[in-house]
């Protein structure tokens, strides 16, 4: 029998990424800054957005936020962030095999008719799972965020390298506990940096508010950012 | 566990190649910061392969070391640990050269002529 031997060479991901380019270019026509908000499950991504952007559109600058919040299923996450009156659209990702372990560019794209993208500045994706798929599957966004909080142990950068070099902001959330806990907080702020010199750390609490002023400035400077490099 | 989203990519990636032929190999090209666990991903490749033209197909890896460059002193070197840090200049201009490769290399098919030639006549 004769057998045929095809070069490829191509990323298996760039069917991803060409739809990533397209939402881009949606996010781009609306002018919307767009941020993928990723961790371990449980770090505090939700507690973090219902912290962080109360009354965001009112501040100087203001900044209209809008949130895409991904969950393996039901609304939980979406109805605990309704008390903020701003838009937040549920996507879920169960696939019927358990549920994604990420949002990938098809599946924000097929979410992208429900989000009025021309009522925001930023569109913020709380993304799904663990920590190494999300890193891979981009989805269109301008920026990436981790979540690390201090119950995860120190060495979570050094296990998981792909995906703190992908993110320019590390928050380590949950630093209320640092008294209970025998954690070492500056040793993984060392680990981050070793994997990732030039991400931006800040420690947070998304319980008590301790540290999230300045996560919120960040966030009033991403649409000036955007700006600027356009 | 992305080993099983990663073999979605690369079914997909495979069977538009080949282009309707049945595949009988493939190559692939994984860098090592990928942290791609190779019987993770076999495992789930012949899931999702199965009922598609590369069901039963052979599989091929070429693994790709982790290669750091800095950009300051153009100095090149392989880590086995995630230190992304340049003995001379420190971490400032250090940049990853290879091992985050994800690509599907090469694909082995079954003619479409030769198909034809083993079907009954
Ligand atoms: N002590 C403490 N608990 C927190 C903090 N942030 C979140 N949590 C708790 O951690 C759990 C998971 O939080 P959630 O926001 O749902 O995590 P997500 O899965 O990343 O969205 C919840 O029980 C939160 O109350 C924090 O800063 N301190
Ligand atoms: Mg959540
Ligand atoms: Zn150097």
């Amino acid at each position: 029998m004769h057998r045929t031997k095809v070069r490829v060479v191509e990323d298996a991901l760039d069917a991803n990424n060409t739809i990533a380019s397209a939402n881009r270019s949606d996010f781009d026509r609306s002018n919307v800054t767009v941020v993928n908000l990723m961790s371990a499950p449980g770090a505090g991504k939700t507690t973090l957005l219902e912290r962080a952007l109360e009354g965001l559109a009112d501040e100087d600058p203001p900044v209209r936020v809008g949130v895409l919040e991904g969950d393996v299923q039901g609304s939980f996450d979406a109805d605990r962030l309704s008390v903020l009156h701003i838009p937040v659209v549920q996507l879920n990702t169960d696939n019927g095999f358990g549920g994604e372990c990420h949002l990938d560019a098809n599946m924000v794209r097929s979410a992208l008719p429900a989000v009025p993208l021309d009522d925001m500045d930023v569109l913020i994706v709380e993304n799904v799972g663990n920590l190494v798929c999300p890193a891979e599957f981009r989805i269109g966004e301008d920026a990436r965020i981790m979540v690390c909080s201090v119950t995860e142990g120190e060495d979570k950068p050094l296990k998981y390298p792909l995906m703190f070099r992908a993110c320019e902001l590390v928050v380590i959330n949950k630093v209320d506990l640092l008294e209970h806990l025998d954690f070492d907080v500056d040793r993984l702020e060392a680990n981050i940096l070793q994997v990732n010199h030039h991400a931006k750390v800040m420690r947070v609490s998304a319980k008590t508010g301790e540290g999230i002023d300045a996560f919120r400035a960040w966030l009033q400077a991403l649409p000036a950012r955007a700006g600027a490099t356009a | 566990m992305h080993e099983f989203d990663l073999s979605s990519a690369i079914v997909a990636t495979v069977n538009k190649h080949a282009d309707g032929r049945k595949v009988t190999h493939v190559t692939l090209r994984i860098g090592r910061l990928r942290q791609v666990v190779r019987d993770t991903l076999e495992f789930y490749l012949a899931i999702v392969g199965k009922d598609t033209p590369c069901e039963g197909a052979t599989l091929e890896i070429i693994d790709v070391p982790a290669t750091l460059v800095c950009k300051n002193c153009q100095n090149e070197w392989e880590i086995e640990i995630p230190a992304f840090i340049c003995a001379t200049c420190g971490p400032g201009a250090v940049e990853v050269k290879t091992g985050e490769e994800f690509m599907v290399e090469s694909i082995e098919v079954e003619d479409e002529e030769d198909a034809a030639c083993t079907a009954p006549r």
